[in-house]
């Protein structure tokens, strides 16, 4: 029986996370989704309800609301893996790689992997658009560093999620579907846009534990000072369980397929 | 049992059930090496999942193949490193350009940058798609895409090359070049499995034909057995007046021998004819009768017309 060896799988992921990134340079939804998007929610929340929200002190309110902002950006970002692999299988080219002798691994690998490229463009971006609206890191570069790691730790711990959806549904738009509707509630039932105190007692105890207050805690902490170790705790426990319980799913599902 | 170096293509008793349907009942195929083999029959008829079965996509629920004497369930890496496959769809990046998108599989297909780039050119010069090299897929018309999906399949050189209904939605010049392709390929010597729904194609292109109809081989022959089956060319006459159906009906009846089919709907008579030269004495006839026509000629049989000759029944409803 001739097999691939684990160098050759290893290169052909490499050919096809080229191929992944390369597609997210050149297109244009990729550059609204990475530019438009972190713009747009900056000038609707910092600008525009910013103050109404915070009672007037809307350069505290900024302080807030862009660490939370990077979350709400990774999750957005996410949705495009589950899509690309779904958007494979229904055009076809899905078939081509595996009427091909190619890794089987490949073109999963090759697309997680390249879409690094996005989820630590749309990371730095959101922080760096944060600039233009007064947001400052105070902490120093060391913190900040660790901290955009952890982010890209925390995208990928959530891409298999998408990956999963983008296994079992049948279009890629019944992805982009099933996965908004998961991520509004945890993004606006989060701290990233109001402070739990703010909140009824239910929705804040939900809030106080939901994954995305957490990080957005940890972002705030590293960026900007503050305690880090309670929430940095909360937010690696919900990305391992996202791993120990998605990417089994994801994997047998994709096996499903590439069959 | 055959020898496996002299086929290419080898499969016996392929089962493959989607659900309570049976897409594949049973199916043996044999193509030898450096031959065209035509796989004809309507939408549902099984050609694509024997194709699927054939190329390693799709697991048989029994039966086994072989491709180049290796097994597709035992050693399906080997198998796919002698073929090619174009199917109805283009199973190709449609964001990504035509260039980029063979730059891609030739590199996967382990060759170098610069190798990967000069077949890209080369193959986007055969099929005349160096004008559009570099604009995205989705900007190509049916027939480009075809004829890049077909340029793909070839990046590595296959042995045998599997083309799942290849000018299904073409228009008659798409079709002819890939006819002119397909046949360029075979005296290369590759060996080649054709599905179909258009016995005309089968016959231009196809050593041997291979029925199907629900999942099972009905047929099986050279184009020249299967249309003898048939009855070689049909006469096609469309008298310009109603009332003059009936005339030409016995007209033809006199002529041929056989009693002509009425398509009531489009006021044609069609009937199958062995010798075509009986096409000038139709003509005749008729202008002795006095009878105009808007159409007289002879075409070759529809498939509609070869499973009424080999099932005795329509497409579809054969038990």
């Amino acid at each position: 029986m001739t097999t691939i060896s684990p160098s050759r799988a290893l290169r052909h992921s490499m050919l096809m996370a080229g191929r992944t990134a390369a597609k997210s340079v050149k297109n244009p939804a990729v550059l609204v989704e990475l530019v438009i998007q972190p713009l747009v929610m900056l000038v609707l929340f910092s600008l525009v309800l910013g103050g109404a929200i915070s009672g007037g002190d809307s350069d505290a309110y900024t302080r807030q609301l862009v660490p939370g902002l990077m979350v709400y950006s990774a999750l957005l970002v996410s949705v495009g893996t589950g899509v690309a692999l779904s958007t494979d299988i229904t055009k076809g080219v899905f078939d081509r790689f595996r009427s091909m002798p190619i890794a089987r691994s490949a073109p999963l690998v090759g697309t997680v992997v390249g879409d690094l490229f996005r989820y630590t463009a749309c990371i730095v971006l959101t922080l760096g658009f944060g600039y233009l609206f007064g947001f400052r890191v105070t902490t120093g570069v060391v913190p900040m560093l660790l901290d955009l790691v952890l982010m890209i730790g925390f995208s990928f711990s959530l891409c298999w999620i998408s990956v999963w959806v983008g296994m079992l549904a049948g279009k890629p738009e019944t992805v982009q579907g099933y996965l908004f509707i998961l991520i509004m509630p945890i993004s606006f039932g989060s701290t990233i846009f109001v402070q739990s105190s703010t909140l009824p007692g239910w929705l804040a105890a939900w809030t106080d534990i939901n994954p995305v207050s957490l990080l957005s805690e940890v972002n705030r902490g590293l960026l900007t000072g503050g305690p880090v170790g309670g929430p940095l705790l909360g937010a690696l426990a919900w990305m391992a369980g996202f791993v120990v319980v998605f990417y089994p799913l994801a994997m047998a599902a994709y096996k499903r397929r590439m069959r | 049992m055959s020898d496996s170096t002299a086929n290419a293509i080898e499969a016996e008793g392929l089962v493959k059930r989607f659900g309570e349907t049976t897409a594949l009942d049973g199916v043996d195929l044999e193509v030898p090496a450096g031959r065209i083999l035509g796989v004809l029959g309507p939408n549902g008829a099984g050609k694509t999942t024997a194709v699927r079965i054939l190329a390693t996509l799709q697991l048989p629920d029994a039966g086994t193949a072989r491709i180049g004497g290796y097994d597709v369930l035992r050693d399906p890496v080997a198998v796919r490193g002698l073929i090619g496959l174009t199917g109805q769809y283009a199973s190709v990046d449609e964001d990504m350009s035509g260039r980029d998108n063979l730059v891609l599989f030739g590199r996967l297909l382990e060759m170098s940058k610069a190798d990967a780039r000069a077949r890209a050119r080369d193959l986007l010069d055969r099929f005349e798609l160096s004008d559009a090299a570099n604009r995205p897929v989705r900007t190509y018309s049916g027939g480009m895409r075809r004829r890049l999906d077909l340029s793909a399949s070839l990046i590595s050189r296959p042995r045998v090359l599997f083309l799942d209904e290849p000018t299904t939605g073409l228009d008659p010049h798409s079709r002819n070049e890939i006819w002119d392709i397909v046949r360029r390929l075979v005296d290369d010597g590759v060996t080649v499995l054709l599905t179909t729904q258009y016995l005309e194609e089968a016959d231009q292109l196809a050593d041997r034909i291979t029925v199907f109809d629900h999942g099972r081989v009905v047929a099986d022959g050279t184009p020249n057995e299967l249309k003898r089956k048939v009855g070689g060319q049909t006469l096609q006459v469309k008298p310009s007046q109603w009332q003059d159906m009936d005339a030409v009906a016995r007209i033809l009846l006199d002529v041929t021998g056989a009693r002509p089919l009425r398509d009531m709907d489009s006021r044609v008579l069609n009937t199958p004819v062995e010798d075509p030269v009986l096409l000038s004495t139709v003509v005749t006839r008729l202008a002795a009768a006095g009878i105009a026509v808007d159409e007289l000629g002879l075409r070759l049989p529809s498939l509609d017309e070869v499973f009424l000759a080999i099932t005795g029944s329509k497409q579809g409803v054969t038990a």
